[in-house]
């Protein structure tokens, strides 16, 4: 049995008060940082571990830290990514409300790491309870010293705050989260300038996913080559939180080594398909990734690997769907979330995910043509690469997958004018491990 | 009658200034604020809104008009959201959506005539494990039943 780092304490009511979390050696990790290592060494060791990020594009997160100018004069941010609004992804939550302390503790060691002493928490406005744990475990931090000025007699001084979001997916993208925290439209800005340049108040600016700020307190207490051992290999490193929905009997969070067998993860942990229905399509890494089909799942879950075969690690939420799934229903399910999501600035995202929308919605009432398949491809096709931020991609991706892997279903539901799968709209009960 | 903060909202708007370097920044916490203290934000608050932010109430609008969490006109007493992205969706949630619009009587975005419930589709809550999941005000409900749902409808008084 591997070793478990996040969901360690999963069936321990109190994980997230200070003493428990100080009771199994928190914050011992920040408490030796600040003694031992200087910023640049704290950078270097992060550089070493291989830590990639978790909230959906896996870059390496030493680098990014490098990046901050440190002789440019304005005050440098840091920003704890708390928008989870990926479908199919709810890790981030499980941290907030269990581990907020580890979640802390990381932001304080990563924010020494670029010499920052103001750092913000942006948490969906939809977590309520998340954000009253988080301000509990902040006060509980800021009493015990561990947050605030002279942190453990180091002559540091760390202030962090919590700032709710107003309920919109695209403040999880990194410049649309900047603009919403300084009172804005949450309007994604071109890039470059990158954050860690010109980000929040016109400053160096790093904003990092809660999994893998989370991450920090290991590599600082356990060191950079006992942790990129963990995992694929020292690109593919670390322990990892995946999210299982859909069509399984037993949904939920499990944690991993990264590089975990998807097809182990869905039979031998997630209880199997559904009623041991047969097995459709499994979207790996969140509803932006592109779709597999059941003979592509025997892969690791991690980034090269599931790049390697067309799709994304992203955020880990993997959904499944079952025979009764009908995948034209399934995408206009997901292309209606895109279309209300697009904050609306880049023409070719408002009107592609709009008219995506439409055609789908054609498609499964049985109004559509083969054309129209062919049309949904193309749409898709136009939006890729035209746009100021992924959400674009985000949305053409999945729709080019599910039609070039589904293009069968798709024509049949021209072909009889009418939906062909008999769905199942009941609602189901399972054994999720939430 | 002007709108005004109570005591309390005064004070904690105070201390939302101290950690920003920008009063603009204050945005969305007032107006998390301005829900708390009067359950929505109309024309009217947002005008007082921009009298404390010092900026113009255009400004103010264009912001809450992005978000989905700030009503302009005051909703039911309990607000019903029923997540419909695709996890819920292949758990039932079009089952739920039914069964609440069935039971209250009330389509989507429609509120009882006593003013207690609201009924909203939203997207993905962050809970998709536990499909299939609603909120209502601050709190989630999970791995729903037709059983639980009428349960937790009966006990909301
Ligand atoms: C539309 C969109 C939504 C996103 N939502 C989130 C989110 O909810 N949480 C998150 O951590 N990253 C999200 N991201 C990724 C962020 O832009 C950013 O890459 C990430 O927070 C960086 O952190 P990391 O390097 O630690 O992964 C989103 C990106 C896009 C394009
Ligand atoms: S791609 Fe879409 S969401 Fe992103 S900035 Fe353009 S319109 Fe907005
Ligand atoms: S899809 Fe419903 S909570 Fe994520």
């Amino acid at each position: 049995m591997h070793e478990l780092y996040f969901l360690k304490n999963r069936d321990n009511p109190e994980s997230h008060t200070i003493e428990f979390y100080l009771g199994h050696g928190g914050y011992e990790a920040l408490k030796k940082t600040l003694k031992q290592f200087a910023p640049k060494e704290v950078i270097e060791e992060v550089k070493k571990s291989g830590l990639r990020g978790r909230g959906g594009a896996g870059f390496p997160t030493g680098i990014k830290w490098g990046f901050v100018p440190q002789d440019n004069p304005n005050p440098k941010y840091l920003i704890c990514n708390a928008d989870e609004s990926e479908p199919g992804t709810f890790k981030d939550r499980y941290i907030i409300e269990h581990e907020p302390h580890m979640m802390i503790e990381g932001i304080v060691l990563s924010s020494y790491a670029i010499n920052c002493h103001q750092a913000y928490i942006y948490i969906r406005g939809e977590f309520v309870a998340g954000a009253d744990i988080l301000e509990k475990a902040l006060a509980e931090a800021r009493a015990k010293g561990f947050v605030g000025k002279n942190i453990f007699g180091s002559g540091y001084d760390l202030n962090i705050n919590v700032h709710r979001g107003g309920g919109a997916y695209i403040c999880g993208e990194e410049t649309g989260l900047i603009e919403s925290l300084e009172g804005k439209r949450g309007w994604p800005r071109l890039k470059p300038p990158f954050p860690a340049i010109v980000g929040l108040f016109n400053s160096p600016t790093i904003i990092n996913n809660v999994e893998t700020l989370a991450n920090v307190p290991l590599i600082m207490e356990r060191g950079a080559d006992w942790y990129s051992k963990i995992g694929s290999n020292p690109k593919n490193a670390g322990p990892k939180l995946y999210c299982v929905s859909g069509h399984v009997n037993h949904p939920g969070l499990f944690e991993f080594p990264l590089g975990m067998n998807l097809k182990e993860l869905i039979y031998e942990h997630a209880g199997g398909v559904y009623k041991a229905h047969q097995l459709k399509a499994v979207i790996p890494g969140g509803s932006s990734t592109p779709v597999l089909l059941p003979d592509e799942i025997d892969v690791a879950m991690d980034y090269d690997s599931l790049m390697s075969i067309g799709t994304m690690l992203g955020s880990a939420g993997a959904i499944v769907m079952d025979e009764t799934t009908c995948m034209v229903d399934a995408l206009y399910n997901l292309e209606r979330f895109y279309a209300h999501e697009s904050c609306g600035q880049c023409t070719p995202c408002r009107e592609g995910t709009m008219w995506m929308v439409k055609l789908l919605s054609r498609l499964e009432h049985g109004e559509g043509t083969v054309d129209d398949v062919d049309l949904l491809k193309d749409v898709a096709g136009n939006i890729m690469g035209r746009t100021i931020c992924p959400l674009g991609d985000a949305a053409a991706m999945p729709a080019k997958s599910f039609v070039q892997k589904f293009r069968d279903e798709f024509i049949e539901h021209t072909r009889q004018h009418r939906c062909p799968i008999t769905k199942d709209k009941s609602i189901k009960g399972t054994d999720a491990n939430a | 009658m002007a709108v005004e903060f109570s005591e309390a909202a005064k004070q904690e708007f105070s201390e939302i200034l101290t950690h920003y370097p920008t009063k603009e920044a204050a945005m969305l916490p007032v107006l998390h604020l301005a829900k708390r203290e009067f359950g929505h934000v109309s024309t009217e608050i947002m005008a007082y809104i921009s009298e404390l932010l010092e900026l113009n109430v255009t400004r103010i609008a264009n912001v809450v008009s992005f978000y989905t969490l700030f009503p302009g006109t005051p909703e039911g007493k309990y607000v019903i959201q029923v997540c419909s992205t695709l996890s819920c969706q292949l758990m039932g949630a079009e089952t739920v959506v039914d069964h609440v619009k069935k039971k209250l009587n009330i389509e989507v975005s429609e509120t009882t005539p006593d003013k207690k419930f609201t009924l909203k589709k939203v997207e993905c809550l962050g809970s998709c494990g536990t499909a299939p999941v609603m909120q209502i005000n601050d709190t989630y409900y999970e791995q729903l039943t037709v059983e639980k749902i009428d349960k937790i409808l009966d006990s909301l008084k």
